[in-house]
């Protein structure tokens, strides 16, 4: 009670110290009596709120007596949980109290957002140049996401898939340095171009394009052990973004099964810069640009009997994506289009070779759960740029909620395998996603 | 001397910062409700600007780079809270790379702290559930009551960020409390003859205001939190509105109204596109206008159908 009367004698001296001295002056009695009836009414309110709260404890208390199964009544221990407002808060209006559990499991409340998000894969058709199972489990990822202390937050991506463990990502991101520096430290998904930058369950088909499996690092792609800064460059017209990363060297394999990268030695980093413009067009449209550069060592050897050391592969990259979002209307209609031109420079002991690949796609929203889509794929091989396969994909999602999604792809690809030889395979894809736990992020 | 000199150059050379810290507060907030409720705090001291468009489903919406930029520059950021933005803002913040907005910083304002929340899941929560909210229902803003709440929220922790404009803060709080109080007693009058009116809502974003202003909400057109309409859910919902005689269907701007139209044309009720938030349409301006626009929308509408 004497907590109660305190912060009453506070609310009345903070009234007679803020209420404006003109109008206060001139009636002061009145105004006193409205301050008190003012409390008396927030007493009253008060009063009836907790005493509505007993009834509805006592009635949540009954019912779990006469119905005994999962939750015994012990485990939400109302008077428990009750007490602390009382004594720390009590002029704040009630409101529903959060259920701590017992005493032991508030170390809970540190425990990581954690999901998983299921991938399955069905494949029919033929494919004599990369075939997949029929039905597999392709991934399944773990994510474990929390904030570590007051200057940073960590977060985990655990992929099991076909062959075992693999840490996708697993990073600390440092948000309290000065500069505007958003820094990350540990292994992640590199910034080069867009496609490498999203995990499987964020893509709109169920693969990845031809240029991604080329000359990129297939599904892996450059996802490296590394440290990565990015910064906001002031102007006054668009958003601008530059990230500067640096890797140990070592990345996804392409389809002939070479790595984009491979250090041999510790002084053979590879970096990753990019460039990323981002602009509103109207409210409901917008462009993105990026511009990305990417050097590393691939592995090849250089031949140097004095200092061994490995030959190197240079990326260039250009990504645009368009979107279109009514925002009334965003529940049911959106359209991506997007497109990526990389450009490789790879140095063999055979000498330079120089090839490019793209993607273009486009997917349209036509219900609140349904969508379709269209990519073309074109891309040379990275270790022989005059080989060159193409491809095409028509794609259709079906989305049950937000927390799961079906979808059925037609590809045809024209493998280019030996000078003058094309291989080509029809396939019918399809893919059940699904994921439990905490509420993640939507993409953009 | 010397040692004066030198106070006197640091002194002079943080005058410009100080004046500057002293310059307008720069607000965010996520919905166009809540910058309409900082607006009456803050008044002219500071500057605001919400997120996202009151004619959009604010679960959706998307996480722009443009908005970075905003929340970069902002020393405020005043969220609804109750993981409404769950799927947006997190990583919104994460990227601001500004470490006054973080949630637990001083600058990050959860308006929901003082709020009465409905619709607390008890016992076990399972997605099952559909979308459910398991903090409560995120759409409390609808109660006047409420607003004053979330008025003193933002009141008191602007004056701890402002301590010299703390007076001037709940100044203004005590003028919006007192102009919401007269405004609620109006539309309590104004829906009185009708309490107890029977409606169904497209989406839960009504509880509050069906339980400050006295309707009856006895089913909804989704058949669960963020699941769009089925067939079965559909017809059961038009025989229990058969049966309960309920003749007002309210549908937020941001849904389709196939749905609702059609359960419309068979159980004749009428089919009313409800803004819950400011600037759901042009005429709502702000935290009044939106009442103003829904209970007088809605009277009408009670008027017309004779709905009980």
């Amino acid at each position: 009670m004497n907590v109660r009367r305190f912060v009453c004698a506070t609310i009345v001296a903070a009234a007679f110290a803020l209420a404006p001295s003109s109008a206060f002056a001139q009636d002061n009695p009145q105004a006193l009596r409205q301050e008190i009836d003012q409390l008396r009414k927030d007493f009253e309110a008060l009063k009836q709120q907790y005493g509505e709260r007993l009834t509805a404890l006592e009635k949540k208390l009954s019912a779990a007596e006469g119905t005994p199964p999962a939750t015994p009544p012990a485990v939400e221990p109302p008077p428990v949980a009750e007490a602390p407002p009382a004594a720390a808060a009590p002029a704040e209006p009630a409101q529903p109290l959060p259920t701590y559990g017992s005493s032991v499991s508030n170390a809970k409340v540190f425990n990581p957002d954690m999901a998983v998000i299921g991938d399955f894969l069905g494949a029919a058709g033929k494919n004599p140049v990369n075939p997949t199972p029929a039905l597999e489990m392709h991934e399944s990822e773990v994510s474990f996401q929390a904030v570590v202390d007051p200057y940073a937050r960590a977060d985990f991506f655990l992929s099991f898939g076909q062959e075992g463990v693999n840490l996708e990502e697993g990073f600390i991101t440092l948000t309290e340095l000065p500069g505007g520096l958003l820094t990350k430290v540990g292994k992640f998904r590199s910034a080069f171009g867009k496609v490498n930058t999203l995990h499987n369950h964020i893509l709109t088909w169920t693969d990845r394009p031809l240029v991604t499996q080329n000359l990129v690092g297939g599904e892996d792609g450059i996802d490296d052990a590394g440290i990565s800064v990015a910064r906001l460059i002031p102007n006054p017209w668009i958003f601008l973004e530059a990230t500067g990363q640096v890797f140990r060297g070592d990345s996804g394999e392409d389809l002939a099964g070479n790595p984009v990268f491979q250090s041999t030695k510790r002084s053979e980093l590879a970096y990753v810069t990019h460039l990323r413009g981002y602009h509103d067009l109207t409210e409901n449209a917008n462009l993105d640009l990026g511009f990305s550069y990417s050097y590393g060592h691939n592995g090849l050897s250089n031949g140097n009997v004095q200092d061994p050391g490995s030959l190197v592969t240079e990326l260039y990259g250009i990504d645009a994506t368009y979107r279109w979002k009514p925002l009334q209307r965003s529940l049911y209609r959106s359209f991506v289009g997007r497109g990526e031109y990389i450009w490789s420079r790879r140095d063999q002991p055979t000498g330079l070779q120089s090839g490019s690949g793209m993607y273009v796609s486009g997917d349209y929203q036509l219900g609140r759960r349904w969508f379709a889509g269209a990519r073309f794929d074109r891309s040379a091989h990275a270790e022989d740029a005059s080989l060159i396969d193409t491809g095409g994909s028509f794609i259709v999602t079906y989305w049950p909620s937000e927390f799961s999604q079906v979808r059925a792809q037609y590809r045809r690809t024209n493998y280019n395998t030996a000078p003058s030889i094309v291989s080509s395979a029809n396939e019918i894809l399809f893919q059940f996603q699904f994921s439990i736990g905490a509420h993640g992020a939507h993409p953009f | 001397m010397k040692r004066h000199l030198a106070l006197f150059t640091i002194a002079l050379l943080l005058a410009p910062v100080a004046a500057r810290a002293q310059g307008k507060l720069n607000v965010m907030t996520t919905t166009e409700d809540l910058a309409s409720i900082a607006r009456e705090i803050g008044g002219d001291h500071i500057t605001v600007e919400g997120i996202a468009k009151g004619y959009q489903d604010p679960h959706f919406v998307e996480a722009k780079p443009s908005f970075i930029l905003k929340l970069q520059k902002a020393d405020v950021l005043v969220v609804v809270g109750r993981e409404l933005e769950i799927g947006w803002l997190p990583p919104l913040i994460q990227q601001s790379r500004n470490s006054k907005i973080q949630p637990g910083a001083a600058g990050y304002i959860d308006a929901s702290l003082q709020a009465s929340i409905l619709e607390v899941p008890t016992g076990q929560v399972t997605r099952a559930m559909g979308d459910v909210h398991p903090l409560g229902n995120p759409h409390y803003w609808m109660d006047p009551e409420n607003g004053k709440r979330i008025g003193k929220e933002i009141a008191d922790k602007l004056s701890e960020l402002r301590p010299s404009d703390k007076a001037f803060f709940q100044q203004k709080l005590t003028d919006f409390s007192t102009r919401l109080d007269a405004a609620e007693k109006r539309w309590l009058a104004q829906l009185a003859p009708y309490k107890g009116t029977k409606v169904v809502t497209y989406h839960r974003s009504f509880p509050n205001f069906a339980e400050r202003f006295g309707l009856d909400i006895v089913g909804y057109v989704e058949p669960k939190p963020g699941i769009p309409p089925s067939p079965q859910h559909t017809l059961d919902l038009i025989n229990d509105m058969k049966r309960q005689n309920v003749k007002i269907v309210l549908v937020e701007p941001y849904f389709d109204l196939k749905t609702p139209n059609a359960i419309g044309r068979d159980t004749g009720a009428q089919v009313l596109v409800m803004p819950p938030s400011v600037g759901g349409v042009k005429e709502i301006t702000d935290y009044f206008t939106l009442f103003d626009y829904d209970i007088k929308m809605l009277v009408e509408a009670i008027k017309k159908t004779g709905a009980k």
